[in-house]
């Protein structure tokens, strides 16, 4: 019988991953690692780990290795911590994987980007079980009723690794993946602080939550947990607020499921004004004040 | 210490590649190739360790084609003091890959694999954490710094809420981000001086056959794209009108 097993890292993890194993239409588990456990999302249990914090990739493959049991599919939601840990999951399982699931074709067949979203491809997988990450804006928010069972569960740890330090996350915005609106900037923003008055602010102003490109990345304006596109973030808000955006390929991989994209550049002529459903030519250094007097605060 | 380097050809990631019309493959006509960027970030840092310990040796290795010898011969134009090329045209998938870089490194008993964490081509993110899983190694992805000392590695690396730090006991396997460093710039005339170092070939040593098979390649839609406004007023107004702001 085809089971599916969710792994989320988390209670808004778990319902991000219910879109996708809802629509998969097939039986499933999750096993909720942090949080209190979330049982509204059709699953027929949950386990939980209880995890105050989530150990290294060696300890998590090992312990959830022993937690698959029957199941044909294991699916968590792509980000880095999914990353580093399906495919580890995978290599000890033997078994096959998907990365970035965008859409189900059949129990089987799925369909994933690559070059960065430049192609799509459609690809069948034989061999049992399937492990996936996938990108929950594809599928439909999950439907919340019933009650699963919670089953607490202690998981059997073993590894080599040890953690020397955490950077602690840096409170108050929403989580980039998540945020219904997001503001990001490019190059152009000088330095950390004009992208923190600037891109933060009207983000702080909209409720959302602030992202960057590479290039702001690299040259010190941003901290690198904000890049979105093809190696960083995956985002897919109602809206998108591109500052000083080019638009390269690789970028735009990031912010395609994006309602609506906004883009403000003073170049007419640049890439991003092409996938834009608002684009004012404008230097954003005129642009976001007046956007923060006119526009409504959340 | 010895370093093994797996590296992949990849078409160049700044040109837009497009699928055949009928689906079957990419139309790669024109494009030019290059080392995958993020194999190549770990390149350069096999080459700065060898560059403050003279003890480290590098082995750059390569599965794909006859042409990938051009990739191979880059690497150790930037420093990998010997390449080896598992000669194939099978279509593999990164568990097959991975199956074959194990059997290497059981042959070469490397300390440390160093390799980009995903391929700018099919974007699989795969092979690194399964090929540690095989192994039965620690591993760190998404390196940002990497400090190697007697038996063991301290990784800093990048996590969804900013990074971490983790101490890693040798032999161990770690992938590269973007931010770990800016690999040197190789000039034609390095390349070809390059030519003199050991490149050898072999087949494959396992028989894995893919089992994630590609069925169809398209274009993602395009997103239409929209309309230029004049003024802040204006474009305030359109999202109102659009129901994205009240
Ligand atoms: C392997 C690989 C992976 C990559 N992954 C990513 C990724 O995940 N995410 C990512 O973002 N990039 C990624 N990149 C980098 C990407 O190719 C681009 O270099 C990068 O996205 C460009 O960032 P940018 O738009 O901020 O800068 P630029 O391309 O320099 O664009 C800046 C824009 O700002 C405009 N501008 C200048 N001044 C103003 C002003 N005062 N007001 C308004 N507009 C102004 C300019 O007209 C220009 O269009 C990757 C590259 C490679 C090779």
């Amino acid at each position: 019988m085809s089971h599916l097993l969710l792994i989320a890292f988390d209670g808004a993890d778990a319902i991000q991953g219910a879109r996708f194993a809802q629509a998969l239409d097939l039986p499933f588990d999750i096993i909720q690692l942090t949080g209190e456990a979330v049982t509204d999302l059709g699953a027929r249990r949950v386990l939980t780990f209880g995890l105050p914090s989530l150990p290294p990739a060696d300890f998590l493959a090992h312990a959830l290795k022993d937690l698959v049991n029957e199941s044909t599919h294991i699916a968590a939601v792509s980000a880095m911590r999914s990353k580093d840990v399906l495919p580890r999951l995978a290599g000890l399982l033997d078994a096959p994987m998907v990365t970035d699931v965008l859409k189900i074709v059949s129990k089987d067949t799925f369909v994933r980007p690559m070059l960065a979203g430049s192609v799509l491809a459609t690809v069948q997988v034989s061999g049992s079980p399937i492990l996936m990450t996938v990108r929950p804006a594809g599928f439909p928010e999950a439907v919340r009723s019933g009650s699963s069972e919670v089953v607490h569960t202690k998981p059997q740890f073993a590894g080599t690794t040890r953690r020397v330090s955490a950077s602690a996350k840096q409170g108050g915005r929403p989580d980039l993946s998540q945020a219904g609106v997001v503001v990001s900037g490019g190059r152009p923003l000088k330095d950390a602080d004009t992208f923190e008055r600037l891109i933060g602010g009207l983000a702080d102003h909209l409720g959302g939550a602030a992202g960057a490109t590479r290039a702001a990345v690299d040259s010190g304006i941003a901290s690198n947990e904000l890049q979105v596109g093809q190696t960083g973030k995956v985002v897919a808000p109602n809206l998108y607020l591109a500052c000083g955006i080019s638009g390269s390929t690789q970028h735009m991989a990031g912010i395609k499921d994006s309602k609506v994209i906004v883009a403000i550049n003073t170049d007419g002529d640049a890439p991003i004004f092409e996938i834009a459903d608002l684009g004012l030519v404008m230097d954003l250094y005129e642009a976001i004040p007046q956007l923060m007097e006119k526009m409504p605060k959340a | 210490m010895k370093v093994l380097v797996p590296i992949k050809r990849v078409p160049d990631p700044y040109a837009k590649v497009k699928p055949l019309a009928d689906g079957s493959g990419l139309d790669l006509s024109g494009i030019k190739f290059d080392i995958n960027p993020f194999d190549e970030i770990a390149v350069e840092e096999a080459v700065r360790m060898k560059e403050r310990d003279a003890s480290v040796s590098i082995v750059a290795v390569s599965i794909g084609g006859a042409e990938t010898e051009e990739q191979l011969r880059k690497a150790l134009a930037m420093g990998a003091d010997e390449a080896i090329l598992i000669e194939t045209t099978d279509a593999l998938d990164p568990r097959a890959i991975a199956a074959e870089l194990a059997a290497l490194v059981n042959d070469l008993q490397p300390d440390v694999v160093l390799m980009g964490k995903q391929a700018t081509d099919e974007d699989n993110n795969q092979v690194g954490q399964r090929l540690a899983a095989k192994l039965g190694w620690p591993q760190a992805t998404f390196a940002s710094k990497v400090s190697p000392a007697e038996g063991n590695v301290t990784v800093e690396r990048e996590t969804d809420d900013g990074g971490e730090t983790l101490l890693l006991k040798t032999p161990c396997l770690i992938t590269t981000d973007l931010r770990l460093n800016e690999p040197r710039y190789i000039a034609l005339p390095g390349i070809i001086k390059a030519r003199s170092k050991p490149l050898s070939k072999r087949e494959r040593a396992t028989s894995l056959e893919p089992q994630v098979k590609t069925l169809n390649l398209e274009a993602p839609p395009a997103r239409a794209g929209g309309r230029k406004v004049g003024s802040v007023d204006e474009l305030v107004d359109a999202l109102k009108e659009m129901g994205v702001i009240a």
